[in-house]
């Protein structure tokens, strides 16, 4: 029994079926990797993950719990963080309050009205921040207003922002995505290290096959909202279904 | 010291000496000179200032922090100000319990507003707001008369109950609100040489209300709370993803605001007791947006500058009328004269709101963070010009905020 656990989910938008029957099983403490070609609904799979979508049946069970009709802090209070395409960070803030703010939220829930208290005076928090970004080589840019950064940066940030939550599952959607040969090489390298020292469950969603190939355990292939493999990443790279849906006939 | 850092609490000192000296600073011309109508030292006016300084203190800890723009706020000072007013033709002309019913009240009209506004954002929120401060002023003009006093606006009246104040406490006078037997009305004038300084109680009462929201409003700034209203303006799925709900947390902001807004109100019925309509009207839910910008919105001091600047050119500008101008230009040939007060003359007397509409464009365009913006640009170019001077000694370059 996997950590995430989908089952049967369909997802209709009008006419176009995004997803048919996906079936997915994610393992604890391991990197699944999910693949396809454009349009094969592997951002509308993610969004049913984090509560951005519904889909129409089917269920998603992460950690022995529906995320079915729960929003999207709540799905975050159950242990799964999310890294987007495009880096989401809170551009007005500066590093530091963008690593206070996922600290507070583990800490204190949804919502806690903290209206008097000064930021100043958390000193727990300020130091699991400060390791954090020491942890990702940021920590001499904490002062930084973070909108000012170069987009590797912002990315660090953003994977710093969900690693402090300390999540039980790690949502990656193409992190790599726009990125120079030498941030995607870096963050292969991040990736890498946050999987040996953490007890870390990464769902990754990518196009770059260096990327996939370089951290995924197991790999599942989606074309037309369907998976149409499951496997160990060398199993993958020879596979015929694989190679005509993904890599076209002429590969 | 308070709770703050350094900064803040020279800002917090700052503020209270020149809340304290007010009443010398801004009657820094001798009476009965020609400069003396540009004085602002009189009870009315500094009251105003706090008074408006403290609405948009409140305004801002929505609008600054969250981004999210009321356009009906003015509801909630009104509501202040009925509230207060009933407590004084029922239970006592003290303004303690009338400021705390105003508040109570204004906190659960914010909450109703904000609950139902706050399901949308931006633009369509800022109509919502305007609608239900529309509707509220509506319905105190017309069908709610038996509570507001309609068209009149709702007074005291001889025959009021007061049940704290006993049967004696009113013979033959309405009484005036007062702080314990302390009269908001009173003044003391201090008469030095040609200046006149008049101090009011009603000031200095409404003055520490003021320092203390202000206080309360760096403390917000500078809690998690505070940052959370931040990171809203930035990022709102950011946010939602980091496990956090924006809901509660601007739907808190609202609330304290309109509290500030009906504090506000309040401590405008106790400087005079009477509270009107036209106290909700759009544009004085508009005026207070105006003051939050022109000072810097999301900046601690910069609402009350704005107020302040508002307030000014409301009661002093509009003051100036054509016989003045010519009393200014007398010096100049004839037709000059004529020439220069015509052309002078649209922008005084009435005409305030042209000057006023005319800053206020300047500010946006070259100034978008306000007043408190170009006290920085100022403070900065000093800075330069002095390093610049003594080549020996090392710049000092303080960090960019």
């Amino acid at each position: 029994m996997g950590i995430l656990e989908v089952k049967d989910v369909n997802k209709r938008f009008g006419g176009l079926q995004a997803l048919g029957d996906v079936n997915l099983s994610v393992t604890e403490n391991t990197c699944h990797a999910i693949i396809g070609p454009n349009g094969a609904g592997k951002s509308t799979l993610l969004n049913c993950l984090v509560g951005k979508l519904i889909p129409d049946t089917g269920s998603v069970m992460f950690d022995g719990q529906s995320v079915l009709g729960r929003t999207p802090h709540e799905i975050n209070q159950l242990g799964i963080s999310r890294v987007f395409q495009t880096p989401e960070i809170f551009g007005d803030l500066t590093v530091m309050e963008n690593m206070m703010i996922p600290c507070f939220a583990r800490r204190d829930g949804a919502f806690r009205l903290h209206a008097i208290e000064s930021v100043g005076s958390e000193t727990e928090l300020r130091e699991q921040a400060e390791q954090m970004l020491e942890d990702v080589n940021m920590l001499d840019k904490r002062h930084m207003h973070s909108a000012s950064m170069s987009r590797g940066d912002k990315r660090r940030l953003e994977m710093a922002m969900c690693l402090v939550q300390n999540p039980k599952l790690l949502l990656l959607d193409e992190p790599t995505a726009g990125m120079a040969r030498a941030d995607t090489n870096n963050t292969i390298d991040l990736l890498k290290e946050i999987k040996d020292k953490r007890d870390i469950t990464i769902a990754i969603i990518e196009h770059d096959m260096h990327v996939v190939f370089s951290l995924a355990d197991r790999i599942t292939v989606l074309a037309q909202g369907t998976p149409l493999v499951e496997d160990v990443p060398e199993k993958i790279k020879g596979h015929p279904k694989v190679q005509e849906a993904y890599l076209g006939e002429s590969a | 010291m308070f709770g703050l850092e350094k900064k803040d609490r020279s800002l917090l000192i700052l503020v209270a000496l020149l809340t304290i000296f007010a009443p010398f600073i801004l009657n820094p011309f001798p009476e009965g000179s020609a400069m003396a109508q540009f004085n602002a030292g009189y009870p009315d006016l500094m009251q105003r200032f706090v008074i408006f300084g403290i609405f948009a203190i409140g305004f801002n800890i929505l609008f600054g922090l969250t981004g999210y723009l009321s356009f009906g706020h003015a509801a909630f000072l009104g509501v202040g100000s009925y509230a207060a007013v009933w407590m004084f033709k029922l239970l006592s002309m003290n303004v303690v319990p009338a400021i705390v019913l105003a508040v109570v009240m204004s906190g659960l009209f914010a909450l109703l507003i904000g609950y139902i506004s706050l399901r949308r954002s931006g633009i369509y929120f800022s109509i919502l707001t305007l609608a239900f401060a529309q509707m509220m002023f509506a319905l105190a003009y017309s069908v709610l008369t038996p509570i507001t006093g309609g068209e009149t606006g709702l007074q005291l009246a001889l025959d009021d109950p007061r049940i704290l104040d006993g049967a004696g406490a009113s013979a033959g006078n309405i009484p005036v609100p007062s702080l314990f037997g302390l009269e908001m009305r009173d003044s003391a004038d201090l008469v030095l040489g040609s200046w006149v300084f008049t101090f009011n109680i009603g000031y200095y009462f409404c003055a520490v209300i003021m320092l203390l929201a202000f206080y309360l409003s760096i403390r917000i700034f500078r809690s998690p709370f505070g940052m959370m209203l931040r990171a809203i303006k930035s990022n709102q799925q950011r946010l939602n993803y980091t496990g956090l709900n924006p809901k509660p947390y601007t739907l808190a902001a609202f609330v304290i605001s309109g509290m500030y807004a009906g504090l506000a109100g309040a401590l405008m019925a106790s400087m005079d007791p009477l509270a009107g309509a036209e106290r909700m009207f759009w544009t004085a839910s508009g005026e207070v947006v105006l003051m939050t910008i022109l000072g810097g919105a999301g900046t601690l001091i910069g609402p009350v500058l704005g107020a302040g600047m508002i307030k000014y050119m409301e009661n002093i500008i509009s003051k100036i009328n054509s016989d003045i101008l010519h009393g200014w230009f007398a010096f100049l040939p004839d037709g000059l004269e004529d020439f220069v007060v015509t052309i002078i003359y649209p922008f005084i007397g009435k005409g305030w709101h042209l000057t006023l509409g005319l800053i206020f464009m300047a500010v946006v365009i070259f100034l978008p963070g306000g007043l408190v913006e170009g006290g920085q640009r100022l403070a900065a170019l000093f800075r330069r010009k002095k390093t610049s001077t003594d080549d020996g000694s090392p710049a000092k370059t303080e960090p960019a905020e």
